[in-house]
This record gives C-alpha cells, sequence and structure tokens, in this order.
C-alpha cells in the first residue's frame, strides 16, 4: 500500500515533529558544546577564552563524578524495581474480582497527579520530618526510635518518594495488560490443576513482557534527568547528588557555566548509553 | 463556602488592580520570609502613596537565588528589584549590574543606616542595594529549662559553657534536646553558621595567599567540637535542619538553646506562633577566648539590576520599603517586636523599640561582627560568614555537603575535612588564583 | 469475566485491594486533612486524624497571599496548549509512521525519545539566553513551545501505537471510495483512534501540568503556573505544614479531579503499544 505518493506525502507529514525536535535537540546542543569549550565565568566578566577540553578532563577529575554517576543509576534502578515488582503484583490484585474496583483504582493512581515538588515536600515534612513527621509519631508507638530518613538511608528515602510517584503509571499499564490476557487460557490451566505460582510464571508473566518494557523504557527517560525531587530533599547531600543536580551545582552555584556545559555532554553520553542499551532490549520486545 | 467568597475576593481584587493602570507596574522577586510576607501584604500603601503596582515574585529562598542568579547573570531584564544578601552585592556590583543607590532623597536619610549594614551592601563606597532587614547571630536559651540545668548564661558565653549547658538542658525522653544548630549543607545553611563559629575557634577560610585551609588544627578543632555537641545534645536528623526546621522545633520547645539568625528573636516570642514565647532569653553568640564571636552578619536588602525601564518606580519603592516610615507601619499594624531589625540605627533610638526584650542584644551582636576583619589571623577577602568572592557560594555548598554527612555519621570529620580541602583547592585552581 | 468466584475470595480480595489503595493515597488524604487545621494542630503529638477544628483559614491566607486565579489560568493555558499543539503537530507523523512505515521508522521513534533524556539544568543557560533574544521569557507563548518539545516524542509514540493497531484494509477500502489523504485521516483515522488520542491528550496535560524546571526557571509574575506558586510556600520561616498543604491541595486539586473523572479514558488508552 505504500504507494511513492503516499511515501512523499508521509514524509511531508513528519516533517514537522521531525524538524521541530531536531531544532530542540540541535540548538541547545551546539550552544553547550560551544560553552563547553570556554572558560565562561558569568560572575567574572562571562567568556574568558577558549580553554579546549580543560573543563571536560576537570568535570569528570572531580570527586563528585562517579558517585554522581552511580547515583543516577541507582536512583533509575532502584525505582525501576521497585515500581515493575509492586506494580506487577497490584495489577494482578486489581484484576481480581472486588467491590467497588473503581473506587480503589481511583485511589491507586492518584499519585501519579500530584506535582513531584509537592509529592517530595510533603514526604519530606510531614511524613520523614525525623520530629514532626508521620513515621516519627508511628516509630514511637511502637517504642522505636524514629528514623531520620533523609539523613540515615538518604537514597532509599528519594527511591522511595519517586516509586510512590511512578507506581502508579506502572500498575496502570500493566494493569491493561493484564486484563487483555484471555482467560480462557487461564481458566484452561486452572482446571489442568497448575499451580498459581507456575501460571504466573509461565502465562501471566510472559504476556507482561511488553507492557514491562514499556514501563521500563518510560520511566527511564523521566528518572534519567530527575531534579526536583533531590532539590526539594538532600539538595544533593549524603550521596544523593546525580548528574543532573552535580550539572545544576557548576552551573548555577559555583556560576562556572563550561565547566557545567562539558558536564551536560557527559549526561547526553550517558543519556545515550543508556537508550542504546534500552534499545537492545526494546527493539526485541516491541517489534510492532 | 469560605473558599467561595476568598475566590470572589481576589477576582475582585485583579480586577481593581487592573482598573488603576497609569502609572508604572514593577515586579519584585522576593524571599518567602515572614517580614517580606508582611511586605507583600503593606503594598496597598506603596501603591495609594506613588500609583505605581507591584507583582511580586515570592520564592522560597534556593528557589530564588537560582532565579535571580540566572537572571542577572544573562541580563533577562525579568525583574525591577531584587532580594539579595552581602553576599551577592558587592559582586554583582562589581560587574556593573546593579544601579548605584547613591541620589536617594534626603528624607530617607541614608546616613541612619547602620554603617555595618551600609558597608556590607557597597561596592568602592557607593551603596548598590537598600537593607530591608539586617542580622546578626546570637544565642536563643530557654530560661526556664536553664534554670531547672541549675545554670546561669553569661551575656558573653564561651562555648565550653554551651556544651556543659547543652548537655545539662537535654532531655531526650521529654523530647528535649538541649541545642539546636543548624546541619543542612549549603553555604547559607550549616556553612554560615560553621565559617562564624570557626572564627571563633581562630579557623579562617584562606589565608593570605588563598590558600585554602581546612586541613588546619582550628578547622579540625571547629568541626569536631561541633559534632560531638550536636551528637551529645542535638535533636535526631540534625544533619537536615536548616534555620526554618530549627526556629519551628524551638517554637515547639524541642530545644534548649539555638544560636541563629537574630530575626528569629522576634518569631519565638511571639505568642501566636511559638509555645515558650515568655521563657526566652538571649545571650551574645560564644567565643573560645581567642577575641572574636561566632556570630555572622547579613543583610536581606533589595536591589535594582542595571538596565530595567522602571528604575524610577523601583527606587520610590526601595526608598518605601526601607524607609524609617514603613518600619512605623508594619509598628503600627503588628506592633514593635515585628518591624524589620538590624536597618537603622534610629530603630535602637527609638524608645519604644528599646522595651523590645532582645533588641539591644541583636544591635549589640550587629556591632560586635566586623567583615573586614573577620578572623584571628588575616585573611584576604571580605564577609564573616562568607568569603565576598564569586566562587565561594558553589565551593561552600560542596563542602557543607561533606560537613553535612560527617554530622550524619557518614563519614568522619577528618575525612570530611580532607574532602574539604581538595575541593576547595581544585575549584580555586579552576578559578585561576 | 465469567470466572465464578467464592464470595469469600472476592471479600478477601476486596479487604487486600482497599488496603493497599488507601495505604498509596494515604499521602494525598492526610495533606488534605492537614490544609484543614490550625498549624499548631498540624504539629499536633500525637497526630490529630479527623477529631480537630476544621478550618479555612489556611485557604484564606493563601489566597490573600497570592493570586491564585492567575497561576491556575497560566497553568491550564500551558498544559492544556502545550498539549493540543502537541498532538496537531504528532498526528501527521504519527499517522506515516504507522501506515507508510520505513526501515527507519522505529530509529526515528526511538531518536525522538532520547532526545527527552537531555538534562534540563545542562541547557538552561543556553536556553534561557534563547529566550531572551526571542523576547519569550515569562511569557505563556515560550512555556507552551518548550512543553510541547519536551512532551511530543511520548505523543508521536502514543499515538503511533494506537494508529497501528487500526487495521489497513479500512483505509484501502476509505481510498477505493476516492476519500483524499486529508479526508482519509479526518474521517477515518481519526474517530477510531478517538480514545487513544483522548488518553493521549490526558496524559499530557498530566505532565506538562507537573512539569517544574522550565515552568519555574522561565518566568517571573506574568506567566508563573502552580508549580511557581507551590515555591513560596515550600519553605518558609516558622510553622508552615498547614499552609503548605493548603497550598499543595490547591496545586494538585484540579488535575486530581480532572484525572478521575476522565480515568476510564486514560487507563483504556495507555497501553503504548504494549496490548495486542
Amino acid at each position: 500500500m505504500a504507494t511513492q505518493h503516499s511515501r512523499s506525502a508521509a514524509r511531508i507529514m513528519m516533517a514537522p515533529a521531525v524538524i521541530l525536535l531536531l531544532g530542540w535537540m540541535l540548538v541547545p546542543l551546539m550552544m553547550t558544546l560551544y560553552f563547553s569549550f570556554k572558560k565562561y565565568l558569568p560572575l567574572r566578566g562571562g567568556d574568558l577564552g577558549w580553554v579546549g577540553f580543560e573543563n571536560y578532563a576537570r568535570f569528570v577529575s572531580s570527586s563528585s563524578f562517579w558517585p554522581a554517576v552511580s547515583a543516577t543509576l541507582m536512583i533509575v534502578v532502584g525505582v525501576l524495581l521497585i515500581t515493575s515488582i509492586l506494580g506487577v503484583l497490584l495489577a494482578i490484585l486489581l484484576d481480581q474480582p472486588m467491590w467497588g474496583q473503581g473506587i480503589v483504582r481511583i485511589l491507586v493512581i492518584a499519585p501519579f497527579f500530584v506535582m513531584p515538588t509537592v509529592s517530595a515536600l510533603v514526604w519530606k515534612n510531614m511524613f520523614m520530618d525525623p520530629v514532626n513527621g508521620l513515621l516519627a509519631h508511628l516509630w514511637k508507638f511502637f517504642g522505636a526510635d524514629p528514623v531520620a530518613w533523609l539523613t540515615e538511608v538518604p537514597m532509599g528515602s528519594i527511591i522511595m518518594i519517586v516509586s510512590w510517584q511512578w507506581l502508579p503509571f506502572a500498575t496502570l499499564i500493566l494493569l491493561t495488560a493484564i486484563q487483555s490476557l484471555d482467560s480462557e487460557q487461564l481458566e484452561a490451566s486452572e482446571m489442568d490443576g497448575a499451580p498459581v505460582l507456575a501460571r504466573f510464571w509461565y502465562i501471566v508473566l510472559p504476556h507482561l513482557s511488553r507492557a514491562l518494557t514499556v514501563v521500563i523504557l518510560i520511566q527511564t527517560i523521566f528518572l534519567l534527568s530527575i531534579f526536583a525531587e533531590i532539590f526539594v530533599t538532600t539538595q544533593g547531600a549524603f550521596g544523593t547528588k546525580t548528574l543532573s543536580y552535580l550539572i545544576f551545582q557548576r552551573v548555577l552555584e559555583s556560576q562556572n557555566v563550561g565547566l557545567g556545559s562539558a558536564g551536560g555532554v557527559y549526561a547526553i553520553i550517558l543519556a545515550n548509553i543508556v537508550a542504546l542499551f534500552l534499545m537492545r532490549i526494546v527493539g526485541k520486545n516491541l517489534d510492532t | 463556602m469560605a473558599i467561595k467568597s476568598a475566590l470572589r475576593a481576589a477576582t475582585a481584587l485583579c480586577l481593581i488592580s487592573a482598573v488603576s493602570v497609569q502609572a508604572d507596574t514593577i515586579t519584585i522577586a522576593t524571599v518567602n520570609n515572614g517580614d517580606m510576607i508582611r511586605m507583600q501584604g503593606l503594598t496597598d500603601d506603596f501603591t495609594s502613596k506613588t500609583g505605581h503596582t507591584v507583582e511580586w515574585v515570592t520564592l522560597e529562598e534556593n528557589v530564588l537565588r537560582q532565579r535571580v542568579t540566572t537572571d542577572i547573570t544573562t541580563k533577562g531584564g525579568q525583574f525591577d528589584i531584587m532580594t539579595i544578601g552581602m553576599y551577592e552585592t558587592p559582586i554583582w556590583a562589581a560587574n556593573g549590574w546593579l544601579v548605584a543607590l547613591d541620589d536617594l532623597s534626603a528624607d530617607y536619610d541614608a546616613g541612619d543606616i547602620l554603617p555595618a549594614m551600609a558597608g556590607g551592601l557597597s561596592y568602592d563606597g557607593t551603596m548598590f542595594a537598600a537593607p530591608f532587614y539586617g542580622e546578626s547571630s546570637m544565642i536563643m536559651y530557654r530560661t526556664d529549662l536553664m534554670e531547672a540545668a541549675g545554670l546561669e548564661m553569661p551575656t558573653a558565653p564561651t562555648w565550653d559553657f554551651i556544651k556543659d549547658a547543652a548537655v545539662a538542658m537535654t532531655d531526650k525522653d521529654a523530647g528535649v534536646y538541649g541545642i539546636c544548630l543548624r546541619g543542612k549543607a549549603g553555604w547559607g545553611e550549616n556553612m554560615a553558621f560553621l565559617t562564624a563559629t570557626s572564627n571563633a575557634f581562630g579557623a579562617r577560610w584562606f589565608d593570605e595567599n588563598w590558600t585554602p585551609q581546612f586541613d588546619s588544627d582550628a578547622w579540625s578543632e571547629t568541626l569536631n567540637f561541633y559534632i560531638d555537641l550536636m551528637n551529645e545534645a542535638g535533636p535526631p536528623g540534625a544533619s537536615n535542619n536548616g534555620f526554618n526546621e530549627n526556629l519551628s522545633l524551638f517554637q515547639q520547645g524541642k530545644c534548649g538553646m539555638w544560636i541563629d539568625a537574630t530575626v528569629a528573636a522576634s518569631f519565638v516570642t511571639n505568642p501566636n506562633d511559638s509555645t515558650v514565647f515568655d521563657k526566652v532569653g538571649f545571650a551574645l553568640a560564644p567565643n573560645t577566648g581567642k577575641g572574636k564571636n561566632s556570630n555572622w552578619l547579613w543583610a536581606w536588602a533589595l536591589g535594582i539590576p542595571a538596565g530595567t525601564d522602571n528604575e524610577g518606580a523601583a527606587k520610590e519603592f526601595i526608598e518605601w520599603a526601607t524607609s524609617k516610615d514603613y518600619i512605623e507601619l508594619v509598628a503600627a499594624n503588628e506592633g514593635w517586636a515585628n518591624v524589620p531589625p538590624g536597618a537603622r540605627q534610629s530603630l535602637y533610638d527609638n524608645p519604644e523599640y528599646q522595651k523590645v526584650p532582645f533588641a539591644q542584644m541583636t544591635l549589640d551582636s550587629i556591632l560586635s561582627a566586623d567583615p573586614n576583619n573577620p578572623t584571628v589571623d588575616p585573611v584576604p577577602y571580605v564577609g564573616v560568614q562568607f568569603a565576598a568572592i564569586p566562587e565561594f557560594a558553589g565551593i561552600a555548598s560542596e563542602v557543607g555537603q561533606e560537613f553535612s554527612a560527617a554530622l550524619a555519621g557518614q563519614q568522619t570529620a577528618a575525612e570530611a575535612l580532607e574532602k574539604a580541602q581538595a575541593l576547595t583547592v581544585d575549584a580555586m585552581e579552576a578559578a585561576g588564583y | 469475566m465469567a470466572r465464578a468466584v467464592t464470595t469469600k475470595r472476592k471479600s478477601i480480595n476486596t479487604a487486600l485491594a482497599w488496603a493497599v489503595g488507601l495505604l498509596i493515597f494515604f499521602p494525598i488524604l492526610w495533606t488534605v486533612l492537614t490544609s484543614f487545621k490550625t498549624e499548631a494542630q498540624a504539629i499536633a503529638d500525637p497526630p490529630i486524624f479527623l477529631g480537630f477544628d476544621w478550618t479555612f483559614e489556611n485557604y484564606s491566607t493563601v489566597m490573600e497571599r497570592s493570586n491564585y486565579m492567575r497561576f491556575l489560568w497560566n497553568s491550564v493555558i500551558i498544559a492544556g496548549g502545550s498539549t493540543i499543539l502537541g498532538v496537531i503537530i504528532a498526528v501527521p507523523a504519527a499517522w506515516s509512521m504507522a501506515f507508510v512505515p520505513s526501515k527507519r521508522t522505529k530509529d526515528i521513534l526511538m531518536w525522538m525519545l532520547s532526545t527527552k533524556m537531555l538534562p534540563a539544568v545542562g541547557v538552561l543557560y543556553p536556553i534561557y539566553l534563547l529566550f531572551i533574544r526571542l523576547g519569550w521569557l515569562d511569557s505563556r507563548v515560550g512555556l507552551v513551545i518548550v512543553l510541547m518539545l519536551i512532551n511530543l516524542p511520548i505523543i508521536v509514540w502514543m499515538l503511533y501505537t494506537y494508529f497501528k493497531e487500526i487495521p489497513g484494509e479500512i483505509l484501502e477500502a476509505a481510498r477505493m471510495d476516492g476519500a483524499s489523504l486529508k479526508e482519509e485521516i479526518l474521517y477515518v483515522l481519526t474517530p477510531m483512534a478517538v480514545p487513544g488520542i483522548a488518553s493521549t491528550l490526558l496524559l499530557n496535560v498530566i505532565l506538562a501540568w507537573n512539569e517544574a524546571f522550565w515552568t519555574l526557571n522561565l518566568t517571573a509574575a506574568k506567566a508563573a503556573p502552580l508549580t511557581a506558586f507551590i515555591a513560596s510556600y515550600s519553605s518558609p520561616e516558622g510553622l508552615f505544614y498547614a499552609k503548605l498543604s493548603a497550598a499543595s491541595t490547591m496545586a494538585i486539586a484540579p488535575i486530581l479531579i480532572l484525572g478521575w473523572f476522565s480515568q476510564k479514558q486514560l487507563v483504556r488508552g495507555l497501553t503504548f503499544g504494549a496490548v495486542k
């Protein structure tokens, strides 16, 4: 059906989206590349000339660089693990017959509508605060010492907050997938006397693999550049400084635009490595 | 119902402000601190006097810094007035980014501004931002707990006394902690406190050749003392407590002592917000007998970015907001204890204000801080709790994270200092020192 | 769903699901409850769940301090505008990817998604300079365009997966009947893809509503949406839990309500091609 005519029409129809995104990618990228080879200190007079790869060398040699890369990956992997596992369980649970299914579903998806800043503020102040937080009261109620979440388990706390925001998304996609599962197939296996676990492992999970791929892909894209949650909660202290946050420190706090731009280029490289890695799995799982 | 009527009131307000045009509209970026919110509430007085209207951009401190710095360095021109501090003002003025405030009217009486404040907000002898309020730091303590511990606070205590008192006042089971201090990372948070404290211990950021000094014994003594003190007598999670967190703890009666900004005095003695308003005493920030106290000097000030179209209206606003009349306006509305403090000599000469319990101690604290001569040993920089160089904010934020992690017990003080030294050396090298 | 289920099992399911649902929803519920307390009650020890004196004082304080309606209106315009603009640009692109696929279709799709991985902080300085040049700072137009660009890849991808599911024969038939390309898209394709487009619109309104980096950094007074509104309540001096809760409730309520009302559409379409 792909005639010559429709091919060229297709190209024209794709053009606006492709050109816009190309511009959105290239213009900042070019400017970032330009700044990254400059000594550019706005507070010291701005452009102080070309410096070659000095910014690149300095950014990597900083003692914060590798911890920042690993913090970024830890958050991504941590949140992905939690949301996928809990998401599958929750989707299965919500798929069961029950009373008030619609309302439960509303309750479960609600966190997805909450602004990241708001959710970080609420968790930080009203739940994780070691003196006035609700969790501290809960701990005290059971006779335990309140935990200072954001200083004692900073990474875990942030992963928890972010997972809370993304769990609904994962659950929704997985739920739609489960609902499309052929119930006859399940029933047949039920009659065969296949144990619950085996049914889950051999029928449900394979069926969910595409949905899981989508969840992983979309979340990774959003999680790689996570910023607001860290800005609000720990400001990058206690080993929660992600690459995004490190760049923020270089550009805005240290006012070293050249150095920060070099960091931006590294972040783009990291994103592309992850993207390549993702495309491998997605390519296998998502050939539509 | 209340929401509905409030909604209606807000809509009505919008309509009114849209009608009264003719004059300029200025955009002001400011911090969401209590005094600024009060100023925002009094905008109508300014509008009725001058005809100019005001658009407020009120942001949390960290977001505000990020916004105004981006805008000023790129000459974005989004704001006609920015709320800035003693650190930014001289640096921005040196770059020619601020409008000089040397032609304010005679009524304004610029000579009345406390010399310490005017000095800190000047570059080359010209004032570039007008102080809205000024502050130093001092000890606020619970008189009842101090008495129960059988101790008496001297007017100029030493750190050793503070430590003993803090331990004596601590009753963790009752949720009372002897001392609350800043631990949250940030150059304006824990580093403001620790830098000021280190001055009393004889430490300094740089020697006269700009060599970082975190490897000195004095810094090691400072940091170890602070961490020991907090572990023994501080609240849980102190490494995430900044000014606001500690204020709220103190107001709830959970702190025996709190060493922080003098402006907090009016909040902790305010019966509406504070459960301990009638049990608070004040004393100078502690020393170690080396001749310097651990108090800082800061002002939140209003500056005008160069190149704004509304320079005239912006100056009128600054004259209004930092005037003697404004102070009286607030006094008439909210009482003398709530006026913006620390900016003008005339306020401290006012017999009404002298009745306020913390007035004298605030003035004494401000007068005892010397930005030009902040440390025991000589330094090449200006500033008590900061060094007024462009690199400081970035370096101190990172150093602050190391110190905060040390307080949280994730590394030792020695490790934190070692990292601090390394990253400071690196950043100073990058800046070309 | 013809599976016969015992009442006992259904009860267990119900209890478990409700427990989990309430647990997940609890932070929001707690925020809303706190917004009706006084500041002192908000930090009471032990915490008070329902037995407090309900008050609207926090809401009136917030309304007095901030021009909530303007923030709200800006959010609506920016989130709605960027989404609609995005869909208009994405529909033709997604159509051609779905019905005239080439070897590179998937690469293009992946590349589009990868543009979302650029860390926004890294390009703040260049974008800010660009916005000054274009006169877009603190304007809704500027934000609509930026947010449209940020979400465009997601929109294209979602639409692509819906179009993909539409059988090609229907289009063939339409073409036989002499429908032009435009008519084909407008009258044949779009109606079939309505559920998909609806959930695309919804998801992207949510994403744009909650975007907190560009909306905060590229605005001052005129175009600032609710994300900036929240930044003025985030950690002020003194007790603030109740006021923060009120402001938070006001910031999330519109989108939460929209989401709840339209959750059926959202859920039905939120497949990203994961369901065959």
